[in-house]
């Protein structure tokens, strides 16, 4: 697809006024819902996300137990309402595979051997959706386990970055930038996209995705800077939970 | 029911019998209530209602649509429940249940059958072409009583929704439509904006539940829990009645059907004026 706009201009001034290494504005809450072990709600740019963590509890269906850990059961799903057109209730296949990558991602980062046979569910709910709800609804989720105060080793944030204004001259792209963050048109008429989770205390990647066409000079920037936007979006995950906690600790 | 439910329910029954509360209510008094409209921005409407510690999120969305052939010239209404995993350690994914069915039926009707939406308004060409309204409820925090939070959570989204004529994704349907049908365009002329929905005064549904002889408004998870029979009364705004369910294996009294009543239409008209201020109206 081709967009009739310039997505970004000579200066790297971006369609929505940011810089080519700026995220959108991000908001976290950790702790917003009452019945569950731990939640987060994440606002980031156009993206409204929850996320609520029970457990650990007994893994149901036994079938899906683990004798010697704990298994971590992320689910991803987007209410009917969060895009522009409807989407129908349930899970699709896009929603399972972000399930299965978010889950996997999680379970690394999860103390999963100290709960046998136990389950740790993670609930990712997209209220309203505008690019880059994965990451979101992850970033939310490590907030969540925190909040639910699962053993972890690290709080699990996610990013992404991508490629963006390349023009096509005969089949082959040139220029283009490589920016941090996508936005709504620059996802759909971008040229990749790099979605990455890491552990941030060791940079170790969790999840990684990637579509579109890049060098590996831009891949290497892209990476990098996805980096740097997960360690920034780390800092405001534990601010959240500070905000939530830090009066609970203030003995007199 | 959640822990020891031998011990809380011998707990709230004699509360009952001292006519109090677990939390501290009235029999016929509602937790705090707050309504949030318009926090999704892709959505037509929405709102978050708050009962107590309950939340539930209402989103609106809408389409071009064809006519039943019964009301060829009248909107559609569809509405659907999910009970997430997120709102509760008992709600489980997959495809609605018949608690989740029963739920998004009660507040369809209380919609429907109450005419609040002036569905005629919402033909676009007769017989051919209407306006078709999505309402999706998200429990997001459940703490009992989702019929009330459910239906007023909906009928805020619906005071909050704009029918989205002038929406860049509906340009594509709506020029084929005018190439099918010409005077559609007479439609699209007639409605150059998104306009609000046609609506009116609302019924307010009020749900009461019975336990050891005891009637109590907007039950908390705990109540519901023990509850032998429950019931949602809905009402207008000249006291009228609009809708009723009755729920659970337990009975009512006449006599006490009657009171409900009445007691529904004192607590609806406060949720009704608390509803208009909150959107607006």
């Amino acid at each position: 697809m081709k967009s009739d706009k310039k997505l970004i201009d000579e200066n790297g001034k971006r369609l929505d006024g940011r810089g080519p290494d700026q995220l959108r504005n991000i908001k976290i809450e950790a702790g917003v819902l009452h019945r569950a072990d731990g939640s987060c709600y994440l606002e980031w740019g156009g993206n409204k996300v929850l996320a609520a963590v029970y457990g650990p509890r007994e893994a149901i269906p036994r079938h899906t137990q683990n004798p010697l850990k704990a298994v971590v059961k992320a689910r991803y799903n987007m209410a009917a309402f969060s895009v522009d057109d409807r989407k129908r209730p349930g899970p699709d296949r896009r929603s399972q595979e972000i399930s299965k990558v978010t889950s996997e991602a999680l379970e690394k980062i999860v103390l999963t051997d100290q709960f046998p046979r136990a389950a740790i569910e993670v609930n990712i709910e997209v209220l309203d959706a505008e690019a880059g709800t994965r990451c979101a609804g992850l970033t939310a989720a490590g907030v969540a386990l925190a909040d639910a105060g699962i053993p972890m080793k690290d709080i699990p944030v996610a990013c992404a970055a991508g490629k963006i204004g390349a023009e096509e001259k005969d089949g082959k792209f040139t220029g283009g930038f490589v920016v941090l963050d996508l936005g709504k048109e620059e996802d759909n008429f971008g040229n990749a996209d790099l979605p990455i989770a890491i552990s941030p205390r060791t940079n170790e990647i969790i999840l990684l995705q990637m579509d579109g066409h890049l060098t590996f000079d831009e891949f290497e920037h892209a990476l990098d800077l996805a980096v740097k936007g997960c360690q920034e979006i780390s800092k405001l995950q534990k601010d959240a939970l500070l905000r939530k906690y830090k009066s609970d600790v203030e003995v007199e | 029911m959640t822990i020891s439910p031998v011990i809380k329910q011998e707990h709230l029954y004699k509360l009952a019998e001292q006519g109090k509360r677990a939390d501290g209510r009235e029999f016929n008094q509602y937790r705090p209530i707050s309504i949030e409209p318009g926090i999704i921005s892709k959505a037509e409407g929405s709102a978050r209602v708050r009962i107590g510690n309950t939340q539930v999120i209402a989103g609106i969305k809408m389409d071009l649509g064809d006519p039943y052939p019964d009301t060829p010239n009248s909107g559609v209404i569809t509405t659907a429940a999910e009970l997430i995993p997120l709102a509760s350690p008992d709600f489980e994914s997959g495809p609605p249940d018949q608690q989740t069915i029963e739920l998004a039926r009660v507040v369809d009707r209380g919609i429907r059958e109450s005419e609040v939406i002036d569905l005629a308004k919402l033909c676009i060409i007769p017989g051919e072409k209407i306006w078709i309204i999505f309402i999706d409820i998200h429990i997001i925090d459940y703490d009992g009583n989702l019929f009330d939070a459910a239906s007023l959570a909906a009928l805020a989204a619906l005071f909050n929704a704009k029918v989205p004529v002038s929406q860049p994704r509906l340009k594509s349907g709506f020029d084929r439509l005018i190439e099918k049908f010409p005077e559609a365009e007479k439609y699209v002329k007639e409605h150059p904006e998104d306009f609000p929905l046609p609506m009116r005064d609302p019924p307010i549904s009020c749900t009461y539940v019975k336990f050891n002889n005891a009637i109590v408004v907007d039950p908390s998870i705990d109540e519901q829990e023990i509850a032998e029979a429950r019931i949602t009364v809905a009402t207008d705004i000249d006291g009228d009645i609009r809708a009723m369910q009755k729920g659970l294996l337990g009975s009512f009294t006449v006599d006490e059907i009657k009171k409900i009543i009445k007691d529904s239409v004192i607590n609806g008209s406060e949720l009704r004026n608390k509803l208009k201020e909150s959107v607006g109206k």
